[in-house]
């Protein structure tokens, strides 16, 4: 490991519109996303040979990747649908480098949207949730949760917050100061869906309780919309239209299939996977200048904070207060709003969030983390059960 | 606990498939199996074709003892699916470790939710939910 360091970037990055998006179709915000991150890299479509998706689980295709490509008139070498959750957005960055590094294509776009919010499948009476809100796709244990009337994945996080209020005393307050703080970070963002809604500590304490301990703003949003990001050579990259930003280091780990079967859940993929990538990238979490932490709920950034070295196991609740994790702050965590408070695109806007972070003044002055010249970005999924770890660079060496 | 057949139950049913057919058979029977292998002794769960320690494949379907503690416990306030009224809620649902270390999900029923903890002790309960089916669910026992 270690030879791929520095030899690929992320060259363009594509956001479409976030929130509610009624009317328009999953495809056509795929083909947006993607069509906007080939022009921010100033690349023909003539000139993307590889294309990755991550189909929408509430509107499943098949053979997804290829549908995408086809959609917007690429013939691809190289195209696969992955399927790593919240986890496959980071993913897709290594699969393109080391696609790309095998000779199987020059140029990979790698796009995720969902229609997830206006979309939003009416359960049949008597189906699980778990096939009722992921289009009837199977996960393998929902004969052993839907049943006993388990909210999939806010039920999985409900049980690692339980879990490390437990073993650390982490508190519903501690939670709240990751929901505010990536509300905050929203607030500047005019393109987050809680761009103009403001949130406290006091209304978080307040707000209603979804699966205990987890309340309305602990939890993600529902989502429509879409991203992208082109990869392709660092040699390629220094002559295109985009400052380049580097891929340096890359982790991946699953620990478990099930929260049935994990070990603990209050360490998860990130501990394995963060390694492996500060270890590619020769760096470690005190040369990072921000982190873009999957939070599908505060759990999980609070969790992965630890995981990711920045903090000791157990202390995420206290290294979360105090505006710590703020633009601003010693550690700026999820600068653009997070799945919190931005959009939920699996983890999609963590990635190009990143890389414009890291090419400077691609957003609002006031959400630029100074001289930022190194950041980590995490991805998470499954039943809290998939990993995926990236660390950027404006710098290739 | 049984609940009237009289009434048609429309809260979601496990489907089963082959790998966990037994289980639920043996739930109807009101004696609980897990796999355990053959080859090294350990209990899988949830059910798999080969054993997550040693990979053999002489997965034995064994009765467990019923008895475990809380795991984990989280108090559902929203209805997830239009078959859960005001009247569910809120509910229990928790991880329950049995005493042969497997862990499985369920409800801890017979007190109120917010007096499930976490290291809570627990016993099962059959909850013969329609003339099919059988959920195993758990409910306080003395330490």
């Amino acid at each position: 490991m270690g030879n791929l360091r520095g030899k690929y970037a992320i060259v363009g990055v594509g956001e479409t519109k976030v929130g509610k998006l009624p009317g328009i179709g999953t495809l056509t915000v795929h083909v947006e996303a993607c069509k906007k991150a080939i022009d921010d890299a100033g690349l023909k479509v003539s000139e993307i040979d590889g294309l990755l998706t991550n189909q929408p689980l509430h509107d499943p295709f098949r053979t997804y990747s290829v549908v995408v490509a086809h959609s917007m008139g690429i013939k691809p070498d190289y195209s696969l649908d992955l399927g790593l959750g919240g986890a496959t957005p980071v993913a897709m960055a290594q699969h393109a480098a080391m696609a790309i590094d095998a000779g199987l294509a020059t140029a990979v776009v790698c796009v995720h949207a969902r229609n997830q919010a206006s979309l939003h499948l009416l359960p049949k009476q008597g189906m699980g949730v778990t096939r009722a809100y992921h289009g009837g796709v199977r996960d393998g244990c929902e004969d052993f949760e839907d049943p006993y009337g388990v909210m999939s994945g806010p039920g999985h996080h409900s049980f690692a917050a339980a879990r490390h209020m437990h073993e650390f005393g982490t508190t519903s307050k501690q939670l709240g100061a990751v929901a505010v703080a990536t509300r905050k970070h929203a607030n500047m963002n005019p393109s987050a869906t809680m761009y103009s809604k403001k949130l406290t500590l006091e209304d978080h304490q307040k707000s209603r309780m979804i699966i205990e301990p987890l309340r309305l703003p602990d939890c993600s949003l529902m989502s429509d919309g879409g991203a992208a990001f082109v990869v392709t050579s660092a040699e390629r990259a220094r002559n295109l239209k985009k400052k380049p930003v580097y891929i340096m280091g890359m982790g991946n780990h699953q620990p478990f299939a099930s929260v049935m079967d994990a070990e603990t859940l209050t360490t998860l993929g990130g501990a394995v996977s963060s390694k492996m990538a500060y270890k590619m990238a020769g760096l470690g979490p005190k040369d990072m200048d921000f982190a873009q932490i999957y939070d599908c709920f505060t759990i999980t950034t609070l969790i992965t904070l630890e995981d990711y070295g920045f903090c000791k196991k157990g202390e995420g609740g206290a290294f979360v207060e105090g505006g710590r994790i703020e633009i601003g702050g010693e550690l700026p965590v999820n600068t653009h709003g997070g799945l919190l408070s931005h959009a939920h695109l699996e983890g999609m806007t963590h990635v190009t969030e990143a890389v414009k972070q890291l090419r400077g003044g691609d957003v609002e002055p006031e959400r630029q983390v100074k001289d930022a010249e190194v950041g980590v970005v995490s991805g998470h999924g499954g039943y809290a059960s998939t990993h995926a770890s990236l660390v950027l660079s404006n710098r290739p060496s | 606990m049984s609940t009237q057949s009289q009434y048609k139950y429309t809260k979601p049913l496990p489907e089963m498939d082959p790998e966990d057919r037994p289980y639920w058979q043996s739930a109807k029977e009101h004696a609980l199996k897990v796999q355990r292998c053959d080859d090294c002794g350990a209990w899988n769960f949830p059910p798999r074709p080969l054993c997550r320690k040693c990979q053999s494949a002489k997965l034995i379907w064994t009765k467990v003892s019923g008895r475990g503690h809380v795991y984990s416990s989280t108090t559902q306030h929203h209805p997830i699916l239009p078959s859960y009224t005001k009247d569910d809620l809120p509910y229990n649902v928790s991880i329950v470790e049995l005493e042969e270390g497997v862990r499985v999900i369920s409800n801890v029923v017979g007190c109120p939710p917010d007096q499930v903890k976490i290291g809570m002790p627990v016993e099962i309960v059959y909850d013969d939910v329609t003339d099919q089916v059988t959920l195993p669910k758990y409910k306080p026992r003395a330490n």
